[in-house]
């Protein structure tokens, strides 16, 4: 046989595990958050509009919310911002808004600017409850029903698709079945 | 507007390039000399578009065009000026269009300065140049578009990532680019030679002084990205076998193993495919390497936001070069040996030995990075492969080159004997077995394997200098010639990287403190003491800056002001560490986080690295003689004129 050959046949078994790890990279990158199906993390945050006052996770038992993880240096909530307005706007779900990593005034100074689409937006200051959420990126958005348990999460921008093939099925779904 | 534009000059380079691969291609079959010449205009028409492409992405970070989306992405108005040049390649698209860029600049070099080459063979390396760039353009323009719009534009941009606001990031990725890049120029001149079937020696001579232009900014390029972890991510390291850094290590290997095996087929016309195929490695490993990076295939603390539609152009691109180019090896290369025979013990089997030990070193970092990613693949678990596996098996495969060097120096081509061999290098390997044991001696912490390395160091840098030395004596003349002092100045770097590396090895002390102000501590004969910390306004940051003064004995040596920064606009927190950098040793301290509510008490790093500096000094001495050599005379020699079409006289070399 050709010896010449040989380093083509080496490059083509690499071909082929390189085509695999690109496979496995894929199922990575897609694979549904640990947190799904688990009660949402604890949390007790100063309202952003009224540092005095809180909000847990238990006060919000009860019923469908949404938790958009924003901050004002985040240009991808900017991006995502009129999606979230236009949710707001049907009034389906109930939506926190959590500001994490960032300065109040920069946040209310952001909200006052483009909007304000959230029922209530909270201060996670140093960012230890993204971190109990497992966010790595903004934004970031998970779906919690009633019963405290997180049933959706989306990584980076929300679109109009997404609300209307993931959130919104699963608003009504559950709630005609319970 | 103008950014459109920068889009629309990246178009007309697509075609460009295209032109570039087909018709000079088309030409060099038909014989048309038109459609050969073709091949010059292109190459320069070409760059031409990139620089204008490039230029006008530059000038959106200058301006700040927030609504570009890459621009909103890593920049922000804050930024300071030489960082928004520098945001440029500061991720993914960015630095893609880099890369072009600097593959347009190689191709433009070797128009212009191969004219003496048979015309031909220099339009064939060309268009092969000019289909690497046709894949480079498509990925960037389907995949990773720099210019996109972001609509509605943002206000404020998300901001550079911190890591990278550095001065060794600002030259880091060109000088690395240069080097993977420029190995194009070799995978090339194989492929023309092997596309025009009379594979001769010449090939290999035109193409040595591009290979070893490639190779010393590839050397540099490495060693500046080892010296930018080094004090910046503040934890002393300087290398840490990560798959991005080992894609690097890779073609650098390959291309180490090349630009000797070049000088055995240019002088003994001997490992002639062996040169074809490292030189078809070198660019595919390159490419290998940019795969790895960008794909999200294996996870790195480089890693570039990563994305599988990238991952399967790159692949299917690497498919086609390396594939296509090893291919067209099997069928073309020739069949008989070439070149003379060789006795057992001549400069064929130590430049043998070279290529042995640097081939077996690239595939054990190839087995090594991939090899989690085999496991992943058959499903037994994830595992990650590190220094423990790199470190020992690199000690082992130095030592049979480290001895082998400085004698395959003095030894003859053809054929020499063992005892002239010895008797010719006995005083240098005697010194360098004096200075070993001396060290040892005097520091017995120091252990055999890094005695030996200093042994082995001294051994490399004294056996090259004595041989120049030699040399001089015989020819009784002051004038050392241009190769000899470029091989020796590029060994004596790895000898001074070989110390280095032993010394700072084992004889570096680190210490994990917790320090209120008013704290000392003595480490290695010097006191850290700590004074404490203040706030200082940096311009897109705020950060905690300590102070540290440093004596040995009553002396104050010097003052360290090591910073925690917050960066305001990502939030994210970045170690600045402070280094006293020395010829004998660095003092370094980094400032961890607070450890009380008052801000009194801080994690405080401190280290002592003995010659650490020459790690890199060696990177530095091997670029030099590289460039050197690549500087030699002979290589701008006119060629004998036994092209088939004569090269046109009348065109003037810019």
């Amino acid at each position: 046989m050709n010896s010449r050959i040989f380093p083509l046949l080496g490059f083509a078994v690499l071909v082929v595990l390189l085509v695999v790890g690109l496979k496995i990279a894929d199922q990575k990158t897609n694979l549904p958050s640990p947190l799904i199906d688990k009660p949402v993390p604890v949390f007790d945050l100063p309202v952003l509009a009224n540092p005095g006052q809180t909000m847990s996770a238990e006060s919000l038992l009860g019923k469908f919310y949404l938790v958009n993880f924003w901050g004002s240096w985040c240009v991808t909530c900017r991006a995502e911002h009129p999606v979230v307005t236009q949710l707001a706007r049907l009034n389906a779900v109930y939506i926190v808004g959590m500001n994490f990593r960032d300065e109040s005034e920069d946040a209310i100074a952001w909200l006052q600017r483009w909007g304000d689409p959230y029922d209530v937006s909270l201060i996670d200051y140093d960012g230890r409850v993204s971190i109990d959420f497992g966010v790595y990126a903004a934004p970031e958005t998970f779906l919690v029903d009633p019963s405290g348990t997180i049933v959706f999460k989306h990584l980076g921008q929300l679109t109009w698709d997404i609300v209307e093939t993931e959130i919104l099925p699963r608003l009504a779904n559950t709630e005609s079945g319970s | 507007m103008t950014v459109e534009l920068g889009q629309v000059s990246l178009l007309a380079a697509l075609l460009t390039a295209l032109t570039l691969g087909l018709i000079p291609m088309i030409g060099t079959y038909t014989g048309n000399r038109r459609f050969i010449a073709v091949s010059t205009t292109a190459a320069l028409i070409q760059c031409l578009l990139l620089i204008i492409s490039f230029g006008i992405l530059t000038s959106a970070f200058v301006v700040q065009d927030f609504s570009v989306e890459y621009v909103a992405r890593n920049s922000n108005s804050l930024l300071p000026m030489h960082y928004r040049f520098s945001a440029v390649w500061s991720a993914h698209e960015g630095s893609l269009l880099l890369w072009e860029l600097i593959l347009a600049v190689w191709i433009a070099a070797v128009a212009l300065f191969s004219k003496r080459l048979p015309e031909i063979f220099r339009a064939r390396v060309l268009a092969v140049l000019g289909w690497i760039s046709v894949g480079f353009l498509l990925f960037i323009i389907l995949t990773s578009n720099p210019f996109g719009r972001l609509i509605p534009s943002a206000v404020e941009g998300l901001d550079l990532n911190p890591l990278l606001q550095d001065f060794g990031l600002i030259i880091h990725p060109p000088l690395l680019y240069m080097g993977y890049v420029g190995f194009s120029v070799a995978f090339a001149f194989a492929v023309a030679a092997l596309l025009g079937g009379e594979v001769s020696r010449d090939w290999v001579r035109w193409s040595r002084p591009w290979t070893l232009i490639a190779w010393a900014f590839l050397t540099i390029g490495i060693a500046l990205g080892s010296w930018w972890a080094y004090y910046e991510l503040g934890w002393g390291g300087y290398w840490f076998w990560d798959p991005v850094e080992n894609a690097s290590f890779m073609p650098w290997l390959v291309g180490t193993a090349l630009i000797h095996s070049q000088a055995v087929t240019e002088k003994r016309g001997a490992f002639g495919n062996w040169t074809l195929l490292l030189a078809l490695s070198a660019f595919s490993l390159s490419l290998l390497g940019t795969f790895l990076v960008r794909s999200g295939v294996l996870t790195s603390v480089h890693a570039f936001a990563s994305d599988p539609t990238r991952g399967i152009f790159i692949l299917a691109y690497l498919a086609v070069v390396v594939g296509g180019s090893l291919t067209l090896y099997a069928a073309r290369a020739p069949k008989m040996i070439q070149g003379g025979g060789f006795a057992g013990m001549s400069r064929e089997t130590f430049l043998l030995v070279n290529n042995l030990v640097f081939t077996v070193m690239a595939a054990m970092v190839l087995t090594g990075t991939l090899y989690p990613l085999l496991i992943d693949a058959i499903g037994a678990g994830k595992i990650s492969v590190g220094p423990p596996y790199f470190g020992l098996l690199f000690t082992w495969l130095l030592v049979p080159m480290v001895l082998a060097l400085p004698i395959g120096i003095y030894s003859r081509w053809q054929e020499d004997t063992a005892s002239r061999l010895i008797g010719m290098v006995r005083w240098p390997l005697l010194a360098s077995l004096a200075i070993g044991t001396v060290v040892w001696v005097m520091q017995p912490t120091l252990g055999f394997v890094s005695a030996a390395g200093v042994t082995g160091g001294a051994w490399v840098i004294l056996g090259s200098l004595f041989y120049v030395g030699q040399f001089q004596f015989k020819k009784k003349s002051l004038k050392i010639p241009g190769s000899i002092l470029a091989m020796t100045i590029a060994h004596m770097g790895l000898g001074v990287f070989l110390v280095g590396l032993s010394l700072t090895s084992t004889l570096s002390d680190e210490k994990h403190l917790r320090m209120e102000a008013g704290d000392k501590y003595q480490m290695s004969g010097y006191t850290f003491e700590f004074l404490g910390t203040k706030i200082v306004q940096g311009p897109n940051y705020t950060a905690n800056e300590g102070e540290f003064i440093v004596s040995k004995g009553d002396e104050e040596i010097t003052r360290l002001y090591p910073q925690k920064r917050e960066y305001a606009q990502r939030g994210n927190m970045m170690t600045e560490a402070a280094i006293d950098p020395g010829f004998t040793r660095d003092l370094y301290v980094s400032l961890g986080e607070p450890l009380d509510q008052s801000g009194q008490a801080w994690a405080v790093r401190v280290y002592h690295k003995p010659f650490i500096r020459w790690i890199w000094l060696g990177a530095i001495f091997m670029m030099t003689g590289g460039l050197l050599a690549a500087a030699n005379k002979r290589y701008r020699r006119k060629m004998p004129a036994k092209a088939p079409v004569k090269t046109e006289a009348k065109e003037v070399t810019a």
